[in-house]
């Protein structure tokens, strides 16, 4: 009973990253109808910021801020990185087909990867501890770290607010209008390069939230360690129906309770090849994922 | 006033603007008639800037458009009502609206001009919760045309706000373009229904492969043989 507990709160936690991830996925897909490849580079590029911006702040600031000052710095930091990638690759391809942007993507994904390499040297770097986070709780006799409770409250919270944004102001009612149909959104004045970096402004947001949590537990950060929770957040928010927010957030908390699943069991090598057969299936059975709509092209 | 002079526009090696030249006076109705491909709609897209142009110069009140980017010129007052309508089907009609005067920041105003286009258009504030894509076509014609309403244009550009409805609503539709004239907003229309365009057109320009062909006021146009043969049907 307990072990089954331990499994569900660190997949509810799991999923929960990987919300936050897909979010980011989803979202640009709905407007470029492009799969951001270097989305999950992005998430891993937050966790070393952080990492760099606390032992570089560490000589500077006494010892209490130096956490906080990191993150927010981190998250600033990743949000302006999602939008000169945005506005440097993707956006001088805005009239080419989606192929190319597409690979553009899988460039800037490799980019990532290989400054990360360089600026590592390749070795593993450990993810500052953050207070309040990284302590042991125990819940029902299983103890835990205080990341695995809050992850799914602060996950609902950002969701929340999220839609807000999107269903109740006017820069949302332009997302929305722009997701629909670029050139009427034109139209109406809709200046749709501000729509997109918006979107990819919340994106890496998001993305970097993700990431203090994710890495909270994982604790190591390798220039690959956008790479896998990047693919599984993908494979969520095709699983949730691409393009679709709620979607995404639903698919990434399957995604993540059936990883800690068999990551529980004896199948536990499997668990990446489990994930993508449960997308193959899905693909099969319901090629618009749970939420999604029919995908009509744009005129 | 606007004033396209020599306008030439070309889509991937093919000229679909031949250097054409056409007034719009201000608080007129002036229609473009013309078949399928002639190039009408090229026309109204440039002029709001969706398309870019090759050479040539549209006048806007005494300033050049070309070159101006869309939110720009649709701020200058200009609105198109596109072809096929276009309405956000997932979004409410009021939020059609809403997003119709998107560059707009004067609240009471927008409520205003709800209002507005509801007295306009009683059907519409009937289904005002509606999402735009449970009405039918001419109630979505309705729509897309209030939507551009509700920036407040001086200019009214409509691309076939005809095409595919009853003839019943198509005279609502045409009496409602009248009305909006009436209340000072200038009108430029593209008409495949060229009958009906040319009977409340001041001003009417034939359009026939991308360049202009023939012009003169409605009446002239209706009563022109070689107009009643190619857009009328000879009876008509």
């Amino acid at each position: 009973m307990q072990y089954a507990l331990s499994i569900l709160l660190s997949g509810i936690s799991l999923g929960g990253q990987y919300a936050l991830i897909a979010i980011g996925y989803t979202m640009v897909y709905g407007i470029l109808r492009l799969i951001n490849f270097a989305h999950g580079d992005v998430f891993m590029a937050a966790g070393l910021m952080m990492v760099y911006l606390t032992s570089f702040l560490g000589g500077l600031l006494p010892a209490g801020l130096v956490i906080p000052a990191g993150l927010l710095l981190s998250v600033a930091l990743t949000v302006i990185l999602g939008f000169v990638i945005e506005r440097a690759a993707y956006k001088p391809l805005r009239s080419a087909p989606r192929m190319s942007v597409m690979i553009s993507a899988i460039g800037v994904s490799y980019l990532l990867q290989n400054l990360a390499t360089y600026v590592t040297g390749g070795l593993p770097q450990m993810y500052p501890e953050i207070p309040g986070l990284s302590k042991t709780v125990t819940i029902a006799g299983v103890s835990t770290k205080w990341v695995t409770i809050i992850t799914p409250f602060l996950v609902v919270a950002l969701v929340i607010a999220l839609t807000q944004l999107i269903n109740h102001t006017k820069i949302g009612m332009a997302m929305r209008a722009a997701a629909k149909d670029f050139e009427t959104a034109q139209l109406m004045g809709v200046k749709l390069n501000a729509v997109i970096s918006v979107t990819f402004v919340i994106g890496s947001f998001l993305a970097a939230v993700g990431s203090a949590l994710y890495f909270t537990n994982y604790q190591s950060i390798v220039p690959l360690s956008g790479a896998l929770p990047g693919l599984r957040a993908f494979v969520a928010a095709v699983f949730g129906g691409i393009g679709s927010i709620p979607g995404a957030v639903v698919g990434a908390f399957l995604i993540g309770i059936s990883e800690s699943i068999i990551k529980g069991s004896s199948w536990s090598v499997f668990s990446d090849a489990f994930t993508f057969a449960l997308l193959i299936i899905i693909l099969v059975v319901k090629p618009t994922g749970l939420f999604g709509e029919k995908v009509t092209d744009k005129v | 006033m606007l004033k396209i002079e020599n306008l030439h526009v070309s889509y991937g090696g093919i000229q679909a603007l031949r250097g054409i030249s056409l007034e719009v006076p201000d608080g007129k109705i002036v229609t473009l008639i013309g078949a399928n491909g002639a190039g009408k709609s090229t026309t109204l897209r440039t002029i709001t800037g969706l398309v870019k142009a090759a050479s040539g110069s549209i006048q806007w009140n005494g300033g050049e458009l070309l070159g101006k980017s869309i939110d720009k010129i649709i701020s200058s007052g200009i609105a198109l009502s596109p072809e096929g309508r276009r309405v956000f089907a997932d979004m409410t009609v009021v939020e059609n609206l809403q997003i119709g005067a998107y560059l707009r920041n004067d609240k009471a105003g927008i409520a205003e001009d709800i209002k507005w286009v509801y007295s306009l258009f009683p059907r519409l504030e009937e289904r005002s919760w509606q999402l735009a894509g449970t009405l039918s076509g001419g109630e979505q014609q309705m729509l897309a045309v209030g939507r551009a309403l509700m920036s407040r244009p001086k200019l009214m550009m409509l691309d076939e706000p005809s095409l595919g409805l009853a003839p019943l609503v198509v005279q609502d539709i045409f009496s409602i373009i009248r009305e909006i004239n009436r209340q000072g907003v200038t009108v430029l229309l593209i008409e495949q229904n060229a009958n009906m365009a040319l009977k409340i057109a001041d001003l009417a320009y034939v359009l026939e492969t991308g360049n202009i062909t023939m012009s003169g006021t409605g009446a002239e146009l209706l009563a022109n043989e070689k107009v009643r043969e190619a857009y009328l049907g000879k009876n008509g």
